[in-house]
């Protein structure tokens, strides 16, 4: 039993978590939009390089170079034609929608894939650790998706702040009219958050995809952890999402550690806690709602 | 008469079953101030709303220098030339002023404004700039979002109620500047629940009750006691129907 | 009857406030007779249709529910299988100790409705997608938790006790019944609910919360009704699961299919009707019947036809044919005759 090296793989695995979340923290800041097929699209994403990276000539190492640019592009195609749709009937209709893709991704997957697992292979790539004693083992692609995940949460907030782009984004968050009155065409905005939502979705399911083996069914867990590390750093927050994830991680880990079976129900339990006890969450700026 | 900068002809618009506006006309000179009064549920916000796009008509034009813009979106109406600032000012509360500004800088077409120009016409904002918006005072908040609008360089400038919710004080301190905007070129329409603000600011005036307009003249040339009576509905067949 | 002065644009004599249009009352004889049909099926047809008539009473009593939470209420649950799940190992639990599983169906029931109460505290912290969500997880953290108990079956479950010495046909007719007592109950009790002054407390809620919190209805209380009779429901539908499966298994009670299945019968059969989940949950199963043997197709076609109607056809099926007509079967609405001969008499008077 090592709780150190516990802790040590939560952070890490916190990095995955990171990435799943930060698309799901984005779209619903940004329009309010509570994506249920979010976690199915980053196995997608992970079928998708499976498929399509092997003709390239590429190594699997470098399969979001493929896939980014393609979700990106999908992304903003299904906002402004899908979902600006369902989100003009309102909340209600989107989280509907979101579930009925949710249900047709999922089982279209099964159909075409069969229930057997893939994975992204990167070769000796995952087997590459650093083991500073006998107890902890840090392996080289959990410390890169951990920093991929650092990056992109960090360029995210940069871009919403310090760029023109971003700026935009923010003021139609906050009042899609009068963004409108300055000018703004927010369903154009709406197309680019979701571009960039769906390419970090795709970073996160190819991280995914190269770490363990995914299924067509995969897309549940993935949504509901995105989900629990958005609601335990807080609503509203990136960096929340930051935390939130590294500490659903490490809950994890502790319950692995408790007992192998424990392992996701810890971080139920931790979210259940949050939810109970603080449901702000841990950074969160803004209500639930 | 004059070719018209904004030319608003028999526009009709409705709110689900519920006629809002009614045959709505309005034609405005370059360099003119037009005030449309009338009391609360008259429809004058949703007559500048639909003017600015935020609402559909059902029927009737609205063009400005001359091009209809019946199909263009209120950010493609903003790069015509045609600015709102609306009820309530509309701030982005979790964005500082000078961010604010810069939104209104987006679809900004060429002219005598920019933000440097704004501070000057407001110069207690250049201190404030980096603050979040939503911690200003209301007064200060309308001059914000007056200046929003002043940096895409419109032509024509919609106000909706800019006295609403301000001290007394605070409505004239923002309405002295309408003047000084006039000196500039700028054309305003103003919707304004204050008579003596309208009066003074305008130099003509409309009234409208039930989505119609029942009273329109020279601001200097109108009996008070007609506006008032226009403005209820007094003595005339509007106040009692269904 | 002349009038002066300031006119009184509309008189109320001779208006009536009632709560069903005409059509209504001619349907009332054929429902009982419908009913009278059902409950007569076993002894009309065979074990295999008896068992899918049982599974369409399951489907429609979950479907009434998510109407109730999703329709009325306002609230977008895709965790309504963790009552179905609770419901029945209830049924297992309380069949290890010696009681009739039938006489557990309605214990199962209690017992999870008083959980829900609880579980409604802590979920109601969020609203919208993430209150959605946050069912999930209860449903999944009640599959973990009941998965890792061995007395129960661990997580390959484990047979339902007191039932192997029912003969067969005994097992059949006992099954059938209960699955339509609940379904007649889940039905009717919406009917009674909507009927209610919380049903009025809902619609205003629904059209506008903060207004109907300042005419003095109490939101969260109503909304926590709903929920707790919505897992009453769900949890008698996973009873009935218990028993007619003869085993409960942790991952098909607690399956997100269900919440797929039951959205997608509201969805198309017509979400805030009282037949919209009626007529999807018969829909469904014609489909499903009639496409079970293309695999995962079939949840493929639902999820798209769920998504078109959400979009263009938003009221389903029925809800579109409650526009054209006044039909309602199960009328929850108010009518007001009369109105028109008020004004015609007036004018003439």
């Amino acid at each position: 039993m090592s709780w150190v090296n516990a802790i040590v793989q939560g952070i890490l695995i916190g990095g995955f978590y990171a990435l799943f979340a930060c698309g799901l923290s984005l779209l619903f800041g940004v329009m309010g939009v509570i994506n249920l097929a979010h976690g199915d699209l980053a196995v997608i994403a992970g079928y998708v390089a499976v498929v399509l990276v092997p003709s390239t000539h590429l190594s699997m190492v470098w399969s979001f170079v493929v896939v980014v640019p393609i979700f990106a592009v999908g992304g903003y195609i299904l906002q402004r034609t899908l979902l600006q749709k369902a989100l003009d009937q309102g909340a209600f209709t989107t989280l509907l929608v979101t579930f009925g893709l949710s249900v047709i991704t999922e089982n279209a997957l099964l159909e075409n894939f069969t229930s057997n697992g893939q994975s992204i292979n990167i070769g000796n790539l995952i087997a590459d650790s650093w083991n500073p004693n006998s107890t902890v083992s840090i392996a080289f692609i959990n410390v890169v998706v951990l920093g991929v995940a650092v990056v992109v949460i960090l360029g995210l907030h940069l871009f919403l702040t310090r760029t023109p782009t971003g700026r935009l984004i923010r003021a139609v968050a906050d009042d899609k009219e009068a963004a409108q009155l300055s000018g703004a065409n927010f369903r154009h905005l709406f197309g680019i958050a979701t571009a960039i939502a769906m390419a970090t979705v795709a970073l996160a399911g190819i991280a995914s995809g190269m770490q363990t083996e995914f299924f067509p069914t995969s897309g549940t867990a993935n949504l509901l952890f995105a989900f629990e590390a958005v609601v335990i750093g807080g609503i509203g927050s990136l960096r929340g999402t930051l935390l939130g994830a590294i500490l659903l991680g490490v809950a994890q880990e502790i319950g692995a550690q408790i007992n192998p079976s424990y392992q996701i129900l810890a971080g139920h339990l931790l979210f259940l806690a949050i939810l109970a006890l603080r449901p702000q969450g841990l950074l969160g700026v803004r209500e639930a709602i | 008469m004059t070719s018209s900068l904004l030319s608003v002809r028999d526009l009709t618009v409705h709110h689900g079953q519920l006629c809002a506006v009614r045959d709505f006309s309005l034609d405005v000179a370059e360099g003119e101030v037009v005030a449309i009064i009338g009391a609360n549920g008259a429809g004058k916000s949703t007559l500048l709303r639909t003017m600015a796009g935020l609402h559909s008509q059902t029927s009737g034009s609205i063009a400005l220098g001359g091009k209809d813009l019946g199909k263009l979106r209120p950010d493609q109406r903003l790069a015509e030339g045609l600015a709102l600032v609306p009820e309530g000012r509309r701030l982005f509360p979790s964005l500082t002023v000078e961010e604010n500004l810069r939104v209104g800088t987006h679809r900004a077409r060429s002219g005598p404004f920019d933000i440097e120009k704004v501070y000057e016409t407001f110069p207690w904002m250049l201190e404030r700039r980096r603050q979040p918006a939503a911690l200003l005072s209301g007064g200060e908040q309308q001059a914000v979002a007056v200046g929003r609008a002043l940096v895409a360089n419109p032509r024509v400038l919609l106000f909706d109620e800019l006295s609403l919710g301000l001290s007394p004080i605070a409505a004239k301190t923002i309405y002295s500047i309408l003047p000084k905007l006039v000196d500039g070129g700028m054309t305003i329409v103003i919707v304004e629940q204050d008579l003596g603000l309208a009066l003074q600011a305008a130099s003509r005036v409309q009234c409208l009750l039930e989505g119609r307009v029942v009273l329109e003249g020279e601001a200097s040339g109108l009996d008070r006691v007609a506006i008032e009576a226009a403005y209820f509905g007094v003595g005339t067949r509007a106040g009692t129907s269904l | 009857m002349s009038v002066q002065a300031a006119p009184a644009p509309f008189s109320l004599e001779g208006v009536r406030v009632k709560r069903s249009a005409r059509p209504t009352a001619w349907l009332l004889v054929p429902g009982a007779a419908l009913l009278a049909v059902l409950a007569a099926m076993p002894s009309l047809v065979s074990t295999a249709n008896t068992d899918l008539l049982v599974n369409v009473f399951i489907l429609l009593t979950v479907s009434a529910m998510w109407n109730l939470l999703a329709g009325y209420a306002g609230m977008i649950s895709i965790g309504q299988q963790a009552f179905i799940g609770l419901g029945a190992y209830s049924v297992l639990v309380i069949a290890m100790g010696h009681v009739s599983p039938f006489a557990a169906i309605p214990l199962a029931m209690l017992v999870c409705g008083a959980l829900a109460i609880p579980i409604s505290y802590v979920v109601f912290r969020l609203r919208g997608g993430y209150f959605a969500i946050a069912t999930w997880v209860v449903a999944e953290t009640a599959r973990l938790i009941i998965s890792s108990i061995q007395s129960l079956g661990g997580g390959t479950g484990k047979k339902v006790q007191g039932l192997s010495g029912l003969s067969p046909k005994a097992f059949t007719y006992d099954t059938y019944w209960a699955a339509l007592v609940v379904a007649v109950l889940a039905v009717g009790g919406s009917y009674l609910v909507l009927r209610s002054r919380l049903g009025l407390q809902l619609s205003a809620m629904r059209d506008n919360e903060i207004g109907a919190r300042s005419a003095g209805v109490r939101v969260d209380r109503a909304r926590r009704i709903v929920f707790v009779v919505a897992a009453l429901g769900c949890a008698g539908a996973g009873a009935l699961l218990a028993v007619s499966q003869l085993q409960v298994q942790p991952t098909s009670v607690f399956s997100v299919q269900w919440s797929a299945e039951m959205i997608f019968a509201c969805l198309i059969g017509g979400l805030g009707t009282l037949e919209g989940p009626l007529v999807g949950t018969v829909i469904f199963f014609v489909l499903q019947q009639n496409l079970s043997s293309h695999g995962a197709w079939y949840l493929i076609i639902f999820g798209s036809a769920a998504v078109v109607i959400a979009i263009w056809l938003p009221r389903g099926l029925w809800g579109s044919v409650v526009q054209r007509t006044r039909l309602e079967v199960l009328p929850v609405g108010y009518h007001i005759r009369g109105a028109k001969q008020a004004a015609r008499g007036k004018a003439s008077g």
